[in-house]
């Protein structure tokens, strides 16, 4: 009675087709960026060194370190940062708290998405537009800074809504009823509670603030500089552009030099992308609710 | 009066309190507010801005024949420089075109394989390196387009130059894959377990349970996760300025090198004087990039959406 009919067989066989149909178009999916960075550590990894990541650019670019880069990509992140985490949690506690379902917060919505969705190099060009001309910056690591703020913003939107959604509505009910006012509930216990899930959105807005190039070209960073920037309204080396600068722009470049640049920058973005990923398992694992 | 009444008296006016906190409150309130609509305030401010920049060439040189049917993109030409985005438009599309091609097929799949059949640690690691593959940045794909793929593309079909549409576009599908996967597996998780249940307990295999009801209840959200990727491959800088080959053209076949839409304004916006007609006319190529995004987001959006309300 229980006997698999010919029909069971048939299905049977059909979904492990399937299950491996899609297996292979997965591996093949992860197959080729394996392959790439291999290639990358194969062909860059002789030039990393403490010296590289500490030592000016030298012999116009094509020998020497990478420091002003890596400081420079430290400035701008720390600029943008500055001016997107508090707007982005405080918009993100706007759209879960205070905000009602309805039109207006649909659009608000559509906003976050497009402003995410709105190609980079438009974002460059509303940098130099706004941030460059029309409020004078001019080209200076404020202006990209600010530029790369308003493109992450919706970074820290999203993951922060995501981290305030996961605080159970009766925390909020319980502090109400003792009296307390909304700001006062949200920051006794919403934020305490939702803290380290922003973190981790904070981590991954640092990881696509420093991996961004095209921005940044225009608003603040130059292809070279003899002198390490001494405020925000000074233009900065990155290293982003700096691999775009050493593998299209510079004659003479010794292979694996671009190689190792493109190394740095992906190791630094993976690092962090990596500790957020470990951060928000971390936290899964220790919800008391 | 009695103790009752004055106890009265100071419960009410403990209700009606106006005091710090209550103020606190409502500036609270006001500030996340105008935090909440900046994002409102930016998308205005974005095209505010590229369209007061471009305005000029708008008015003067802008003409709506040359500017999207003439394939001369000759900006720099001294007697009678020609502005026409159809070989940019050609370009563009192209690349993308492949992309998805390359990256839909893949990234369907793939999301299928982590949301439906895998489970457990695999799932779980599966859906990390997705994440990591979405956070690499577009200059290192750029990069390994120039570096990686351009002599490989050499070699295998024995053409002098690597830098082509083929390049460009395996490149820029490798990059929109992971982020259409994911998007796709949450398009698939948002499908109710109870739709899978019901289907299991009528005797459906897995396969017939996804096949039968979980991709039609997920359809929508599968096309705008199709749509999303498509915008990011459409807008994508770095790396089509780096693998395209960078030539104005009106490709005939694969291995045709290309000018993209968008690394045109990244390699040309440095040489341009402010105000000068060539730079008004790359902030007009942002208004049009910024629009089509617009809309393909606002489309992938409205999709999305019809499938929650039905």
């Amino acid at each position: 009675m229980f006997a698999e009919s010919p029909l069971n067989v048939r299905n049977k066989r059909i979904e492990n087709l399937f299950r491996i149909l899609f297996l292979m178009m997965t591996i093949l999916l992860i197959i080729p960026v394996v392959v790439i960075l291999a290639t990358l550590i194969a062909k860059g990894g002789s030039i990393i060194s403490i010296d590289f990541l500490f030592t000016d650019p030298t012999n116009g670019m094509t020998a020497g370190g990478i420091f002003p880069a890596l400081l420079g990509t430290v400035w701008i992140v720390a600029v943008a940062l500055l001016a997107s985490v508090p707007l982005g949690v405080a918009a993100a506690i706007y759209l879960n708290e205070y905000a009602g379902d309805n039109w207006f917060t649909r659009i608000i919505q559509l906003a976050i998405i497009n402003l995410a969705g709105v190609p980079s190099i438009v974002h460059a060009l509303f940098g130099v537009g706004a941030f460059v001309i029309f409020f004078g910056f001019g080209t200076s690591i404020l202006a990209a800074g600010l530029t790369l703020a308003i493109m992450t913003l919706p970074v820290v939107i999203v993951s922060t809504r995501e981290s305030l959604r996961a605080v159970p509505q009766a925390f909020r009910e319980a502090c109400w009823n003792m009296g307390a006012t909304r700001w006062q509930t949200i920051r006794r216990v919403v934020l305490p509670n939702a803290v380290s899930g922003i973190l981790t959105g904070v981590i991954l807005e640092v990881s696509r603030t420093a991996g961004e190039t095209a921005p940044i070209m225009f608003t603040g960073a130059a292809f070279f500089l003899p002198f390490l920037p001494q405020s925000v309204f000074d233009q900065t080396m990155a290293l982003s552009l700096h691999l775009f600068v050493v593998a299209t722009q510079v004659p003479g470049v010794p292979e694996n030099l671009p190689f190792g640049v493109a190394l740095v920058l992906i190791a630094m973005v993976l690092l962090m992308n990596s500790i957020s990923i470990a951060f928000r398992m971390y936290l899964r694992g220790k919800k008391k609710w | 009066m009695s103790e009752i009444d004055s106890l009265r008296a100071s419960m009410t006016t403990d209700f009606d309190s106006r005091n710090m906190d209550w103020y606190i409150d409502k500036i609270v309130q006001f500030l996340v507010f105008i935090a909440g609509i900046s994002a409102i305030v930016f998308i205005i401010g974005i095209f505010a801005f590229i369209t007061l920049e471009g305005f000029g060439f708008l008015l003067e040189d802008f003409s709506f024949r040359e500017f999207f049917l003439s394939p001369f993109w000759e900006p720099s030409d001294e007697d009678a420089p020609e502005y026409g985005i159809l070989a940019l438009v050609a370009g563009t599309a192209s690349v993308t075109g492949l992309a998805m091609i390359v990256a839909i097929p893949f990234s369907l799949g793939a999301a299928i394989f982590i949301g439906e059949f895998a489970t457990g640690k695999l799932r779980e690691s599966l859906k990390v390196l997705v994440e990591l593959l979405a956070a690499i940045p577009s200059v290192v794909w750029g990069f390994i387009g120039l570096s990686i793929m351009n002599p490989l593309i050499i070699d295998l079909f024995d053409v002098p130059v690597g830098l082509n549409v083929l390049n460009a576009g395996i490149i820029l599908g490798l990059m929109a894959a992971p982020i259409m996967t994911s998007i796709a597996e949450d398009a698939l998780k948002a499908v109710p377990d109870r739709y899978r249940e019901a289907a299991e307990a009528l005797g459906a295999t897995r396969w017939q349970v996804i096949y039968k009801t979980v991709l039609p209840a997920a359809k929508n959200g599968l096309l705008g996760a199709v749509l999303l990727g498509m915008g990011r491959g459409f807008g994508e800088t770095m790396a089509v300025l780096m693998a395209t080959g960078h030539a104005v053209n009106i490709p005939d076949s694969l291995f045709d090198p290309v000018r993209a839409l968008t690394a045109t304004i990244a390699a040309e916006l440095g040489e341009t004087a402010v105000g000068a007609p060539h730079y008004q006319a790359l902030f007009t190529i942002g208004i049009f990039l910024f629009i089509i995004t617009f809309l393909i987001n606002l489309t992938a959006d409205l999709i999305v959406r019809g499938i929650r309300k039905g």
